[in-house]
């Protein structure tokens, strides 16, 4: 079943065409891996998504549903409730320094509350349910015990992991992660990845755009390489890494692979 | 002349000292991030207009303020606008605002995109997104220049005796003028006890805002 149908978006920034059209679709439960070089508009790909970024032309639709079209003008109100269908976690964790990873976690939703008119008792049962998520996504990510921490007392491992459950907080359809592990040591990215993979097992949608090729090729169930704002070739993981076709996918993985060693 | 009476006089001019600095501070704090938010304004007339504002205002002495804020309204309208207290007041306010905008100013724009974009799309309202995550940070950050000039406050408030209000310098001023000037001298140390004071106030923020990093 399809979730997530993109269609023709386009980006420029200035006169450099970032996005020259860019369609994909993705279904429920599927992890799609964006990989390709510096540059190439996955990225930026992924702030339209989250309305980061307002695409020039195009849209793209969530569950038959458009959820954004570059003709329409939407209003600051329409955007918060819109790009709630995704959740992005950022290459710099971007946690609030000032909040304990508790705090992180229920910040947004409690703040989602307010416009709620809600009665007192009913108010707090909602605060006791967005504890309780908050509390069970932290054993999710496994930093239980580091709920009552402040984002400088971990290690950046620890704070993406965070940054993955503050997302999940807000239970988005898809789960957009922009290299995630491109700002850790080479040691902490491995609890990342693996919390990543975990979420996969729940049947979570995610778009990752990674440099991880061995993330890619082990977890995404679509990868696509872009180069120059376009999808230079989209497939099975086995279809880029072991058959690729344009000689820009494999000139690229190649120059991965020389990266490795 | 003992040097009891002469403590009290000059107690009492340091009332006036501290009245002038309790009142610049607590109007001049909220006035500047209003001024903050109009240079920083997307509306581009309103940022220019108050960037000339701010540029008149820490361009031209504040004593000279002072005296135009009490003397040039009675010229114009034949009667003044404000009493003498009320002067300085106005002046030090309008002042002090403005070079606090540029504190805040400087705070806002030092905040990493990433603390917005995060607030973004968590479905956070803009002023969400400044009054929840963006000000606290930007309180931690501007600290320690704003205890420079809050400390420069409390020494400006001498130039409120260019229209004859009565603080602590002024007090020791009107000894000296029957040759007495041991007081102006023992002015300092209400100065370094007010000071000293206002130090262990910012250190003791400093402290509770230790507990994260920005």
């Amino acid at each position: 079943m399809v979730l997530l149908e993109v269609k023709d978006i386009k980006k420029n920034f200035g006169k450099t065409e970032v996005l020259k059209g860019v369609s994909f679709s993705l279904d429920k439960g599927e992890v799609l891996a964006i990989i390709g070089s510096s540059g190439s508009g996955k990225t930026t790909l992924l702030r339209c998504l989250n309305f980061l970024e307002h695409a020039d032309s195009g849209s793209f639709s969530v569950d038959g549903e458009t959820v954004f079209d570059a003709a329409v003008e939407y209003s600051d109100h329409e955007i918060r409730e819109k790009r709630l269908k995704f959740g992005l976690v950022f290459q710099s964790f971007n946690l609030f320094p000032q909040y304990s990873v508790m705090e992180n976690l229920t910040l947004a939703p409690k703040l989602a509350l307010k416009k709620k008119k809600l009665s007192a008792a009913e108010k707090k049962a909602a605060i006791a349910e967005i504890e309780q998520k908050a509390a069970e996504l932290l054993a999710r990510v496994g930093l239980a015990e580091k709920r009552d921490a402040y984002p400088c007392q971990l290690s950046g491992g620890q704070q993406q992991r965070v940054a993955i459950a503050r997302a999940l907080a807000l239970k988005p359809e898809i789960l957009c992660f922009d290299e995630p592990t491109s700002a850790l040591d080479p040691e902490l990215t491995g609890e990342v990845l693996r919390v990543i993979k975990g979420l996969k097992g729940e049947d979570r949608t995610m778009v990752v755009v990674t440099h991880e090729m061995e993330f890619a090729k082990n977890v995404a169930d679509k990868v696509i390489f872009m180069a120059d704002g376009v999808i230079e070739e989209i497939g099975t993981p086995e279809e880029i890494f072991e058959h690729p076709q344009s000689e820009k996918t494999k000139a690229f993985l190649n120059s991965s692979l020389e990266k490795m060693y | 002349m003992g040097f009891v009476e002469v403590t009290l006089s000059l107690l009492n001019g340091l009332e006036q000292t501290f009245l002038i600095f309790a009142l610049t501070l607590v109007l001049a704090l909220p006035l500047g991030l209003v001024i903050s938010f109009g240079s920083m304004s997307g509306f581009k007339p309103l940022a220019y207009i108050t960037k000339i504002f701010v540029w008149i205002i820490r361009g031209v002495p504040l004593m000279l303020q002072v005296i135009i804020v009490f003397y040039v309204p009675g010229f114009l309208l034949g009667t003044p606008l404000f009493t003498r207290f009320g002067s300085v007041v106005a002046a030090f306010v309008i002042n002090y605002a403005c070079y606090f905008s540029e504190i805040y100013r400087g705070g806002i724009e030092s905040i990493a995109k990433g603390q917005y974009e995060a607030g973004q799309v968590l479905g956070m309202t803009k002023s969400q997104i400044f009054f929840k995550v963006v000000l606290m940070q930007v309180v931690k950050r501007i600290l320690a220049p704003m205890s420079n000039e809050v400390i420069t406050l409390v020494k400006d408030t001498a130039l409120a005796r260019v229209i004859m209000i009565v603080e602590i310098i002024q007090a020791a001023q009107n000894y000296a003028a029957y040759g007495l000037m041991w007081p102006l001298f023992y002015t300092a140390v209400f100065y370094l006890v007010f000071v000293g004071l206002l130090s262990l106030l910012f250190g003791f923020f400093e402290k509770k805002l230790d507990y994260y990093k920005v």
